[in-house]
Order: C-alpha cells, then sequence, then structure tokens
C-alpha cells in the first residue's frame, strides 16, 4: 500500500520519527492526501512487525527513531520496479453513478453529467492556478528543491486525472446522444418543426444527427431497442 | 483574481441577449438563443462545448466579424451592433485583437512589423508602432523573435507572437479561437500560460476550446449548448482547494 512504501522510501534517506515521517510525506505531496500521526504510528508497527523497518534510538528531543532495514529496501526496490496493479480498478462512484442514470426513472442523465463536469472543470482550474503557482516558485528558485518537483508531479496528476474524467463525460454526452439519435431512425425519421437542426459552426466539425431535442434526450432514448431495424432504403 | 477587485470596473465586453438564426423558414437554425456574457479587465473567460453549440458564433459576433439577429455587443462601452461603418473598423483596430489557431501571421512581414502593422493602420508613425512592437514583444520575453519572419519561427513561437499583436497599444480584449488547436501538449500549455499572464495584467480574454485542460487556466469557464449558456464555473480560492475548504463563489 502506498503509506507503507512511501514511509520506507522516507526512511531509505535516514532514520525519522514518526511526525517527521508525517510532515514529509506530505510536503512531498502537497497534502493532497493527509497523513494523521496515528497513521504512521500504526503503519509503523506493521512494518516493525513484518521485519521492514526497526526502532533505532531516539534523537536528542527523545523521539522514538526508526530506520529501515535490509528486507525493507529489497521490499522498496520491489515496489519501486513492478507496476502499479490496474487489473482491478478500484470502485469509482462516477462510473456507478451515471451506470445507474442510465435509464432511471426521473432522472436527467445530461443533467447528471454536466453538474459534474462543471465540478470536475472547477476543479481543474483550481489545480491549474496551483500549477502555475508552483512553476513560477521552481522558475524563480535558485535551485529546484526535490520537493517542489515532487508537488509538480502530483498536482500534474490530478490535472490529468481530473481531463481524462472531463473527456470522458464530453464522450459519455455524445454517445447518449449518438445512441438515442439511432433509436429514433427506424422508419422515416421525422423531425418534428420544434426540433432546431443543429448545423456545424463555421469551421466546426460534422453536425449532430437531426431531430436530436436540445433539452435532453427523448424519451426512452437510450432504453430504446438496442439494435434497431436497418432503415427502409430504396431497391 | 477576486471578484472584489474587478467588481467596480466597467466590463470590456457584454454580450446582451445575443441571437443569431441562420437561414430562414425550415432551415432556419438558431446559432445562439439569447446568451449574456459579460467580461471584465483582468479576466480569462473560456467557453467551452460540443461543436455545433455555437461557441465560434459567439466569438465571431463579438469581434464584430459578423452581426446578431438580435441583442447587443458593447465593446469598451461602444455598441458594436449599431455602430457605423467607420466606428466599427477603428474599434476593431484599436480594441480589439484576435488570436486564431493557424497564427494569421503575415508571411512577408517579421514578428515586429506583424505586430506594428495594425498600430501603422491606425495612424501611428512606423517608429514609434515598431517601438510598441519591440516593447509588447520584450515584455512577454520574446525579444529574441521581433526580426524573424513565420517560417523562422516555431508554431509557439507565432502564437506568442499573435498573442503580442492581439494586445499591442490600447487594446484589451483579446479573443482566441482554438488557440492551441494546432501546438503539441506542452507548448499548448505555454501559450495559455502566457494569455493568462497578459489577462491578469488587465486584459480580458475570451478563450473558444474543446480542450478542458486549456480551458482550466481560465477564471471562468462557460458552457454552451444548442447556442444557449447551460452552466458557468468560477474560480475557487485554489489555496483552499486541497483541504477541503473550497468556497462557491
Amino acid at each position: 500500500m502506498s503509506i507503507r512504501h512511501g514511509l520506507l522510501a522516507l526512511l531509505e534517506r535516514g532514520p525519522r520519527y514518526g511526525s517527521q515521517l508525517r510532515t514529509e510525506f506530505e510536503s512531498r505531496t502537497g497534502s493532497t492526501w493527509p497523513l494523521n500521526v496515528g497513521q504512521v504510528y500504526t503503519t509503523l508497527s506493521r512494518l516493525e512487525r513484518d521485519g521492514l523497518v526497526e526502532q533505532d534510538g531516539e534523537d536528542e528531543a527523545g523521539h522514538a527513531l526508526y530506520t529501515i532495514t535490509h528486507a525493507g529496501r529489497t521490499e522498496l526496490r520491489v515496489w519501486f520496479e513492478r507496476p502499479v496493479d490496474r487489473t482491478s480498478p478500484a470502485r469509482d462512484e462516477l462510473a456507478i453513478k451515471l451506470a445507474m442514470a442510465v435509464g432511471a426513472p426521473g432522472v436527467d442523465i445530461r443533467d447528471v453529467i454536466q453538474s459534474q463536469r462543471r465540478h470536475t472543470v472547477k476543479a481543474m482550474q483550481d489545480y491549474t492556478r496551483l500549477k502555475a503557482q508552483a512553476l513560477t516558485a521552481l522558475e524563480s528558485g535558485a535551485e529546484r528543491e526535490r520537493d517542489d518537483v515532487a508537488w509538480l508531479l502530483v498536482l500534474e496528476q490530478l490535472i490529468f486525472q481530473t481531463e481524462a474524467e472531463a473527456r470522458w463525460l464530453d464522450h459519455c454526452e455524445a454517445r447518449l446522444i449518438r445512441l438515442s439519435a439511432t433509436a429514433q431512425q427506424p422508419g422515416a425519421v421525422v423531425a418534428s418543426p420544434a426540433a432546431p437542426r443543429r448545423v456545424p459552426e463555421p469551421g466546426g466539425a460534422a453536425s449532430l444527427p437531426g431531430g436530436v431535442r436540445p433539452g435532453g434526450l427523448p424519451p426512452g432514448g437510450v432504453t430504446g431497442p438496442r439494435r434497431p431495424a436497418p432503415p427502409h432504403r430504396r431497391r | 483574481m477576486s471578484s472584489s477587485s474587478r467588481s467596480p470596473q466597467q466590463p470590456v465586453l457584454q454580450l446582451q441577449q445575443l441571437t443569431r438564426v441562420h437561414g430562414s423558414g425550415a432551415t432556419e437554425v438558431h446559432a445562439l438563443r439569447g446568451i449574456d456574457l459579460d467580461v471584465f479587465p483582468g479576466e480569462l473567460v473560456a467557453v467551452m462545448g460540443p461543436s455545433g453549440s455555437g461557441k465560434s458564433t459567439l466569438l465571431t459576433i463579438a469581434g464584430g466579424l459578423d452581426v446578431p439577429s438580435s441583442g447587443r455587443v458593447i465593446v469598451e462601452n461602444t455598441d458594436i451592433t449599431t455602430a457605423d461603418r467607420k466606428t466599427l473598423a477603428a474599434l476593431r483596430r484599436r480594441s480589439i485583437g484576435y488570436v486564431f489557431q493557424d497564427y494569421n501571421l503575415i508571411p512577408a512581414l517579421t514578428a515586429a512589423e506583424n505586430i506594428a502593422l495594425p498600430r501603422e493602420l491606425d495612424g501611428t508613425s512606423a517608429r514609434k508602432a515598431r517601438r510598441e512592437a519591440i516593447t509588447a514583444l520584450e515584455e512577454m520575453s520574446l525579444g529574441h523573435l521581433a526580426d524573424r519572419f513565420p517560417d523562422e519561427m516555431s508554431g509557439g513561437q507565432q502564437q506568442r507572437v499573435a498573442i503580442a499583436r492581439a494586445l499591442v497599444g490600447d487594446r484589451r480584449l483579446v479573443l482566441a479561437d482554438e488557440p492551441t488547436g494546432a501546438l503539441d501538449s506542452e507548448t499548448g500549455e505555454s501559450v495559455l500560460a502566457l494569455l493568462r499572464a497578459r489577462c491578469d495584467g488587465g486584459a480580458a480574454g475570451v478563450l473558444v476550446t474543446h480542450e478542458p485542460r486549456f480551458a482550466a487556466w481560465a477564471d471562468r469557464v462557460v458552457f454552451l449548448r444548442d447556442g444557449a449558456v447551460v452552466d458557468q464555473t468560477v474560480r475557487s480560492d485554489a489555496d483552499s482547494l486541497l483541504t477541503g475548504r473550497t468556497a462557491e463563489r
């Protein structure tokens, strides 16, 4: 687990005590994943139990110092070499929410998507501002502090992650529109006069299928037939 | 950019109940349906939305390159929808800068000449216009590009020069249509950082983009769908973000 290995990585640089480890972990990751001292000591005692760290006297202020063992270094090296497991994805609340929103009565899935998009883009704005500050600090600093660089990498990870989410949301919306349009297609395509046709903006990409209502998906759109009969063709 | 610092100021750009209808009768298309938007000095606003949502139409009308079917476009206190041709042309030269995806620098002119040209057309002496151009470039740490021709510059450099041109002289409004579209992601980011810095310096910017990562440089992100604003974000106090005290403004 990441706290365990994070602490091992910090201890590899020399003996440390509990709250010192917490401070260093947080300054390396910009307090993105705050630790409490209790977590640190629990983790340390597990590491000690597993023979990866050991207690090694006290500093002058009386803090119990921990040091990494040979087994601990081996464990750390293996951790750096082994890719993080992606085969059993963590539960994602948003993916579950959208999966549940498909066809849910009384739920406009486009509203769910839009409110998430707004929230996600806003988080990106904030991360981006922090990143701009971090870049300025790095550029103006005489030397590049290891913690500043580490913090920048963590921030950029957050930006990429939120970006992926925003793109996925755009994709979901487009996908649902396409699916509802195909679901409507069997037989003649009747665009009601009230339904505005969309056209590409000057220089824009291809237009969306006609007849898509601006306000949301047509009722039953995404729950409609999966394989609509092929459109009637002459000859 | 705190709201308190800009609220007493007049918006540089105001869009009021803007509509744009293409065609008529059966082929009538509503590209914009009643858009209201104010952009203040020091503010960068990003406009996002799927293609066909009206983003580019909005920008073209805001810049006086197209006319709305109804509504008002007020740039620096002048309603450009009712202004006569001469006023409009002067306003476009003096107040509005454009940045396009494909840079649009004039190939036969150097970076400095490209920036000086709109000023010279506006009656500024060649010498003064050149001096302004050099200053504009230097402010953006681009002084070394002054005598280069567009084909001697990278895409990212050309786009930075285009931003300098957009904001030369007294111009305070920059309208950017997918300015990062032709750039790799890192260069795109540095162009955005520059645009951001120019807005921090007092310009007002409107950025049309479909890239959330670039929109995230803005103070405000406006979402368009089917020609209407469906939602928008404001920037929170970033320092409180990671401690969970994010406040909506």
